[in-house]
């Protein structure tokens, strides 16, 4: 036990047995122990709150896990009647079921003798749970088609979006960065400039072109205006710098075209550049929200992200399904973080965000 | 699979990109790569600006700019009609100048705290601790949720019957009903949005933290500087450029809040948490009849707000690139 405490209060480096955590380690420690409980708390609630029954959620205060009432089908009734373990009165340690509840009374049942009726005070009794996964949560959003139609919608504006922003920058990053030609500056600094001028400061004519694009209510007026972002031209061109001209000049002895020149050697020297430009992407209109509920207003053209606003301003809403559907919602982004989490990081902290 | 399509496609561009090198020859050829991104950029952001001044001059509901009659500045002029900028009530649009003191506030308290923890876990971080890289990630990991799902996953925890009354309740303390009360439902959006984003600016100081030499502490310990003096006199200036881009780029988000807040609240209650740019699409997009000059008029003043904040940034990484 000792030992194990050596263990855990060895400082890194200096193990062989001298120094033990200062305070200002364990207040380091305590810190990060405050930071799991406050970022993972909120998620994990959640998460366990979409296995909860519409009846578990509405009880108060919560339970931590997921509980049950257990049913039990008795011969005579049709539908399963719920369990209760009498706490008092004339049937204590029993356990029965109920038949119907009249205002502070119950019409219970003993499973063992179906025939005969037993009354009880509703407050002599406590319901026989058991820990289960509403697994019908999630089951019923995939019964539903609209929430297969949002996660398509979602789905297929973010891979196009992101399919031609890769294109385009890329091949706007080429010819940036290797290509001397009169304007290349002026063009730098248009792009620099774009920076400036967010989506959020220019709704109502971007509005304007997308209608008269005819794209107004479509996928591809939420995809295409997506795709006009800034960022991977720079990301990309800062890349394609550091690849050296000998290559392609290598290339153009063999007669290579230049369109070959591009596909065949800058983008996959350019891949590891492309690759954190395209998990980027890929977040950014997974989790784009303002532009969306602009341009798409008929909930068949309802992406992920929208479906779920609307469903919570609902007036009634329908917690078990709105839970499920959030969890859902994060998901993908949970397993792309999982397992690119490294790129990520150093692509956001490269490119400053948005 | 992937390259199953992409290999025929590029082929396929290949054609008519071949048929055009010949036809440009190299010196022009370079436009012909830039093109699809400048008509891009061109029809969805330079557009746009340029636009956004005609509509800002315009009214009537009209969306198409021919049908629109020419106003002149009244739209600025309705937007600025005020008795008193500090009292939006004795202004004529006074649900702008409510989103305008909000979006203030919101803002100064919202990078003021974000960016104070931010600098505190980073160098918390940065410490000589275990498992550096789990603890990143945990404080990272909300930056990737979307702001829907941020505003949904605490919406039911502070809902009435959420867990943290019924924690509140069992300590005997109360319940409140969070979102009703407007001072409470300001306060938790600029606690979700600090949660949301924090990690996201901790990550570029931990990157600044991390680029300052080690041998400038080795040689403060050899002085027996304490480590309060070698944190005053040593990090904090040299983290010093680092902060001041951390500062600017939350100025900027924080300006352009919307998403999280108005899933979250709606911009209530009353106008209690409505932000400046869902003024904007309040008055442009949402209600009827669609007040597209005054939402230009008020997205030019925003973008003003934006570009001196962008040019200062630009003007920050240029002098830190320069050393």
């Amino acid at each position: 036990m000792s030992g194990a405490f050596a263990f855990l209060t060895r400082t890194r480096g200096r193990a062989n047995g001298g120094t033990r955590l200062h305070w200002t380690d364990w207040a380091s420690y305590a810190y990060l122990g405050l930071g799991i409980c406050l970022m993972f708390g909120p998620v994990v609630w959640l998460v366990l709150s979409s296995f909860k029954t519409e009846a578990d959620l509405q009880r108060y205060p919560p339970t931590f896990l997921p509980y049950q009432q257990q049913t039990m089908l008795i011969e005579g009734y049709d539908e399963p009647l719920p369990l209760f373990r009498m706490t008092g009165g004339e049937y204590e340690g029993m356990i029965l079921a109920q038949v119907r509840r009249v205002g502070i009374q119950a019409q219970m049942v003993d499973p063992a003798n179906p025939g005969e009726r037993l009354r009880t005070g509703i407050d002599e009794r406590e319901p026989v749970q058991r820990v289960r996964l509403a697994t019908e949560n999630y089951t019923e959003l995939f019964e539903r088609f609209t929430f297969l139609r949002y996660f398509w919608n979602s789905t297929f504006i973010t891979l196009m979006s992101t399919a031609i922003m890769l294109l385009v920058n890329s091949m706007a990053a080429f010819a940036l960065s290797k290509y001397r030609f009169r304007g290349r500056t002026t063009v730098l600094l248009l792009v620099i400039s774009t920076l400036m001028i967010p989506q959020t400061v220019v709704l109502v004519p971007l509005f304007l072109i997308v209608t008269e694009l005819g794209m107004f209510n479509s996928l591809w007026g939420v995809i295409i205006p997506g795709a006009a972002t800034p960022t991977g031209v720079f990301l990309l061109r800062q890349y394609m710098l550091t690849i050296p001209d000998e290559i392609l000049d290598a290339a153009r002895m063999d007669k290579a075209s230049e369109w070959k020149i591009f596909w065949r050697i800058i983008l996959p020297l350019s891949a590891p550049a492309i690759a954190v430009l395209a998990i980027l992407a890929i977040m950014w209109r997974w989790n784009d929200f303002l532009w969306p509920l602009i341009v798409l207003t008929q909930s068949e053209n309802f992406t992920l992200q929208l479906a779920l606003n609307s469903f919570q301003g609902e007036l009634l809403t329908d917690w078990s399904s709105l839970l499920a559907m959030t969890v859902l919602t994060l998901l993908p982004i949970a397993c792309v973080f999982m397992f690119l989490q490294k790129y990520i990081a150093t692509g956001i902290a490269s490119t400053g965000g948005k | 699979m992937f390259l199953a399509i992409l290999n025929p496609l590029m082929r396929i561009i290949e054609i008519p990109m071949l048929a055009l090198q010949r036809l440009l020859g190299m010196r022009l050829f370079a436009w012909a790569f830039l093109a699809p991104n400048l008509i891009l950029f061109g029809l969805f952001a330079f557009l746009p600006v340029i636009l956004n001044l005609f509509y800002a001059t315009t009214g009537g509901d009209n969306v198409l700019l021919a049908d629109r009659p020419d106003v002149g500045l009244r739209n600025f002029v309705t937007l600025t009609d005020c008795g008193s900028y500090l009292d939006p009530n004795t202004c004529r649009e006074d649900k702008f100048w409510r989103a305008v003191w909000n979006t203030t506030w919101f803002v100064t308290l919202q990078v003021g705290f974000m960016v104070g923890f931010a600098l505190l876990t980073a160098i918390i971080l940065n410490r000589d601790i275990r498992a550096r890289g789990f603890f990143r990630a945990v404080f990272f990991f909300p930056v990737l949720l979307s702001p829907v799902v941020v505003a949904l996953i605490w919406k039911w925890i502070l809902q009435r019957e959420g867990v943290l009354n019924a924690f509140l309740d069992w300590t005997g303390m109360g319940g409140i009903n969070w979102l009703v009360d407007a001072q409470w439902a300001f306060a938790w959006s600029v606690f979700i949005s600090v949660w949301a984003h924090m990690g996201f600016y901790t990550l570029i100081l931990l990157a600044g933290l991390q680029a300052i030499p080690r041998d400038v502490y080795e040689a403060a310990i050899m002085d027996r500087a304490s480590p309060w003096r070698s944190f005053t006199r040593i990090t904090l200036p040299l983290l010093a450029p680092t902060m001041l881009v951390v500062l600017v780029l939350a100025l900027i988000k924080g300006v352009q809040t919307f998403d999280e807040i108005y899933a979250f609240t709606g911009g209530g209650p009353g106008t209690a948490t409505t932000f400046i740019i869902q003024y904007i699409y309040e008055e442009g997009f949402a209600g009827a009849p669609r007040l597209f000059g005054l939402a230009a008029a008020a997205s030019l003043m925003v973008a003003a707000v934006l570009v001196v904040l962008t040019l200062i940034q630009l003007w920050v990484n240029r002098r830190n690139v320069d050393g």
